[in-house]
């Protein structure tokens, strides 16, 4: 067993793991943050993508010691104060899920594709997403939803 | 699916990493973005007894401008490569292979030291290192050696670097100025190339000065296109086809599920002319 602290969400946690344990394991079975889900295990999916250090991993392709001394957030950790973050609300009022099981993959990526590029194109976010795959084939409205969050946290700026 | 139990090892220096290589030999395997290694031991494909991750050697990420040459350490991001305006200016024909390699996530992992060690025929870097003629350095029990990309790659998954051996840095002569372009052919996003092109030319008054081109997944190792090189020098943007006809000589590539090795051929003629073209308009 291998001794890691790994901040997720906010909250740091010293955990005994053994080497081979997934992050995504990791933060499902030993941290409680179900949230983020185990969708192909190939690292094709994206369902289990989450911000380690800030950028978007797909969680099941890193070892849990791998993230040790460093930050995660999930899904979880996206709200703050219990205010949705835009791109949640903009999932939501934008019907972006069918079954929903890529929904926390598609928007862990979704805020970190807005993060490198906050204002993209349709094409873009096409692109930035690639790594995400939903089942249900519903890209449409999770495209419209992407935009719509760029626009709604582009005039929070400006009203900040 | 998980890795079979291993022994970690997270060495925080090259000195310590290597000491490491040295007493565990054959039983360890070297982890450094993990993108490829970690499906591999998922699948238990291989299932090493330790693992000794570089993740700790900060010595070994970063991009420097080294005079004639920019030095890219083994363990920089490809998403950091895409990033650098240092390799954009100097070396474009990397970050428009590296920009194209699976999608976002794995690019913020994966390491182009990683993809270059790994040596799969079907990765995206290998191409474009071959042909800026790049000059790779492994460290050793024995100190440090330079290696050039032409000798670098021997087979599948076998390069120059030897048991107990660690590749630490990439040095890209400059290429300024230089128009790039890589043009990659698969059915469906975020997949190996079924083959890809990479090229690079210097443009004066209209007509190519020099060229250079690799290929990908035309044979066990990158190639590169060396008559094609030679036939554009003097062609100008509506004169490629011919020159570029000869893209495939004296490749080998596989055939499978995705193409025959008569498709590949005729593959790279096609996506050779296209990447030259679009080299040449920048």
């Amino acid at each position: 067993m291998t001794r890691i602290n790994v901040t997720v969400d906010g909250v740091s946690n010293a955990d005994d793991v053994e080497p081979r344990m997934l992050l995504v394991h990791y933060l499902r079975e030993v941290v409680g943050k179900v949230g983020t889900v185990v969708g192909c295990d190939t690292s094709n999916c994206g369902a289990c993508t989450v911000h380690l250090d800030g950028r978007s991993v797909k969680s099941c392709n890193v070892l849990a010691v791998q993230a040790d001394g460093h930050e995660v957030t999930t899904i979880e950790g996206l709200a703050t104060n219990g205010e949705l973050h835009p791109m949640q609300t903009a999932f939501h009022e934008n019907h972006a899920l069918q079954c929903g099981y890529c929904t926390p993959g598609m928007i862990m990526q979704a805020v970190d594709l807005l993060r490198e590029n906050p204002d993209p194109t349709e094409e873009e976010i096409r692109v930035g997403l690639e790594g995400n795959l939903c089942r249900c084939t519903g890209y449409h409205n999770i495209v419209k939803a992407v935009a719509a969050a760029a626009g709604s946290m582009s005039s929070e700026r400006s009203n900040a | 699916m998980i890795p079979a139990s291993f022994d970690y090892l997270a060495p925080t220096s090259v000195d310590e990493a290597l000491a490491a290589l040295a007493e565990h030999g054959d039983d360890a395997k070297v982890l450094a973005g993990g993108q490829s290694l970690l499906p591999i031991l998922r699948m238990r494909l291989n299932a090493p007894e330790t693992v000794v991750d570089l993740g700790r050697i900060e010595a070994l990420r970063g991009i420097r401008d080294g005079g004639d040459h920019i030095a890219i350490g083994s363990m920089t991001a490809y998403s950091d490569i895409v990033a650098s305006d240092l390799v954009r200016e100097h070396a474009a024909l990397l970050v428009k292979a590296v920009e194209t390699v699976a999608d976002p996530q794995i690019r913020h992992r994966g390491t182009v030291g990683g993809a270059i060690v790994h040596a799969d025929p079907a990765g995206d870097v290998g191409a474009p290192i071959l042909a800026l003629d790049a000059t790779m350095v492994i460290a050793g029990s024995g100190g440090e050696r330079t290696v050039p990309a032409t000798e670098f790659f021997r087979d599948l998954f076998e390069t120059a670097v030897e048991d107990g051996e660690l590749l630490t840095e990439i040095r890209i002569p400059k290429h300024t100025g230089w128009g790039a372009a890589y043009e990659k052919f698969v059915r469906v996003a975020h997949q190996w190339s079924i083959v890809a092109v990479a090229a690079t030319v210097r443009v004066e008054g209209g007509s190519i000065a020099e060229a250079k081109v690799g290929l990908t997944n035309m044979g066990n190792t990158p190639l590169r296109a060396s008559a094609v090189e030679q036939a554009l020098v003097g062609s100008s943007a509506d004169a490629l086809a011919d020159a570029c006809g000869a893209a495939a000589e004296g490749t080998n590539p596989p055939s499978d599920l995705n193409g025959d090795a008569d498709y590949r051929r005729h593959l790279a003629t096609v996506l050779t002319r296209r990447a030259v073209q679009k080299a040449m308009e920048g």
